[in-house]
């Protein structure tokens, strides 16, 4: 930031451009009339191929059997709930430090979507302990992590509608989503700093994945297709929620001579 | 004091009009530093509170480390390892099967004793995590097992094909790389500890 400002030609105007560009939420409801439906489209036809490839011509495990076709649900929802919460913190920053009124709006809609599929996470995890592991639910480093991350997306949402005047529930809530960004390393690294009964992962950026390349493609496709959906999701409901609220700034400028007059 | 529409209230007395913008961008960039810093200064502590709490994080204690320092006998602890291969002896008392196998992280084995049924994924050479208590010598007294998968994922058919050429056996450790596969330079990568 303070280096931007002894570069005036290209570094402070040009990013203020930036940032205000995407803080309009006019250009935002031009640009979502074509996002979204080819988000849908594209994680329609992705999630089509994939979850076909996954569930049914994908190989058996040697030792978990076909029960290791809970993995391409239970991958992508725990992805999606970590990088939820990252979109929703950088959400927060915009909030906080730029005033952004369009990542206040997404605030509230990130919010819902990525605790609902945190929920998923939990559940297919738990659908998948039990045949594997024998439990459905062990205290152990990973799985109370992200149950932390599960209660940090339902205070969210309890913080953002928490106020009568909505520019406090805006605030308290990037607080709050900005902090819990420390839970998304603890997350990640607690199969390798602590030892968990949950495997450690089996695609890192450093080794080659402990996977062979059927079931690391139909993975992948399932990947890109909930995350896709999950972009849809956020779209549609931002797109929704500025029309809603241009279309009560339109009710209330019509009502107002109305009430003045009787 | 006036306040300004959408930068929020203002602490600064009004200033002149040439230097407001520069002075509503260094606002935005202090917000920005001190939003870092407590994110920063809340890390730091986070760190600070797993580091000294790192003991009872963890999941499961390693049979050295329960041999270093045994814990008292009636507290309940979780006992993590390798089923040792030939170590599994199971017989029934009445209808109850009993099960004992020793447990092993490379450098210690403790004797296991388990009244009930093993998870499916149990077998010698698989990792497992018993809850129960230690009886000292080498004996534990297990009231639940859980099987420890690891991240390797295999087909059934490869992983029948590397059992029958003999080029793994997988109550040696775990199964050959991906990479190690496809030159088939390697044969198993050696018994690993509890992971």
């Amino acid at each position: 930031m303070t280096k931007a400002t002894h570069q005036p030609l290209s570094g402070r105007p040009a990013q203020g451009a930036f940032l205000h560009r995407f803080a309009n939420p006019g250009r935002f409801l031009r640009l979502s009339r074509w996002l979204f439906p080819a988000l849908c489209a594209f994680s329609g036809v992705f999630l089509a191929i994939g979850l076909v490839w996954a569930l049914l011509f994908s190989p058996a495990d040697w030792q978990q059997g076909d029960a290791v076709r809970i993995m391409y649900l239970h991958v992508p929802m725990a992805i999606l709930a970590s990088a939820g919460y990252a979109t929703l913190a950088v959400c927060g920053v915009l909030s906080l430090v730029w005033k952004h009124p369009l990542a206040d709006l997404a605030a509230v809609e990130i919010g819902p979507v990525g605790a609902v599929v945190t929920a998923l996470c939990l559940l297919t995890g738990a659908f998948w302990g039990k045949p594997m592991w024998g439990a459905w639910w062990v205290w152990d480093a990973r799985l109370t992590s992200v149950l932390v991350l599960f209660f940090l997306y339902l205070g969210h949402i309890a913080l953002i509608q928490a106020f009568d005047d909505p520019q406090r529930g805006y605030r308290a809530a990037a607080v709050l989503a900005i902090a819990g960004v420390i839970d998304l390393p603890i997350i990640k690294f607690s199969v390798t700093w602590w030892n968990t009964l949950h495997q450690p992962d089996s695609i890192t950026l450093t080794h080659a994945p402990t996977m062979p390349s059927s079931m690391l493609l139909p993975l992948s496709l399932c990947m890109i297709g909930f995350a896709t959906g999950f972009a849809a999701l956020v779209t549609g409901r931002l797109k929704a929620a500025i029309i809603e609220t241009r279309a009560q700034q339109m009710l209330t400028r019509r009502a107002r001579p109305l009430s003045e007059s009787a | 004091m006036t306040v300004p529409s959408s930068t929020g209230t203002s602490r600064h007395s009004p200033e002149p009009q040439g230097s407001r913008h520069k002075r509503r961008m260094t606002r935005k960039s202090r917000r920005l530093w001190l939003v870092l810093a407590c994110l920063g200064c809340f890390a730091v502590a986070t760190g600070l509170v797993l580091n000294a709490f790192s003991s009872s994080i963890v999941f499961f204690m390693a049979p050295s480390q329960v041999l270093k320092a045994p814990p008292a006998s009636d507290r309940v602890i979780r006992l993590g390892g390798m089923v040792v291969a030939g170590s599994l002896r199971r017989s029934l008392e009445g209808q109850t099967p009993i099960n004992q196998f020793e447990v092993t992280d490379g450098q210690a084995a403790i004797d296991v004793r388990y009244e009930g049924i093993l998870p499916d994924l149990f077998r010698e050479g698989q990792s497992v995590v018993a809850l129960g208590t230690y009886r000292g010598g080498s004996a534990f007294i297990a009231s639940e097992v859980l099987a420890k998968h690891d991240e390797t994922y295999m087909p059934k058919e490869v992983a029948a094909a590397l059992q029958r050429s003999g080029k793994w056996d997988p109550r040696f450790g775990k199964p050959p790389s991906s990479e190690s596969l496809n030159s088939m330079a390697r044969g198993a990568t050696g018994g690993s500890n509890g992971r």
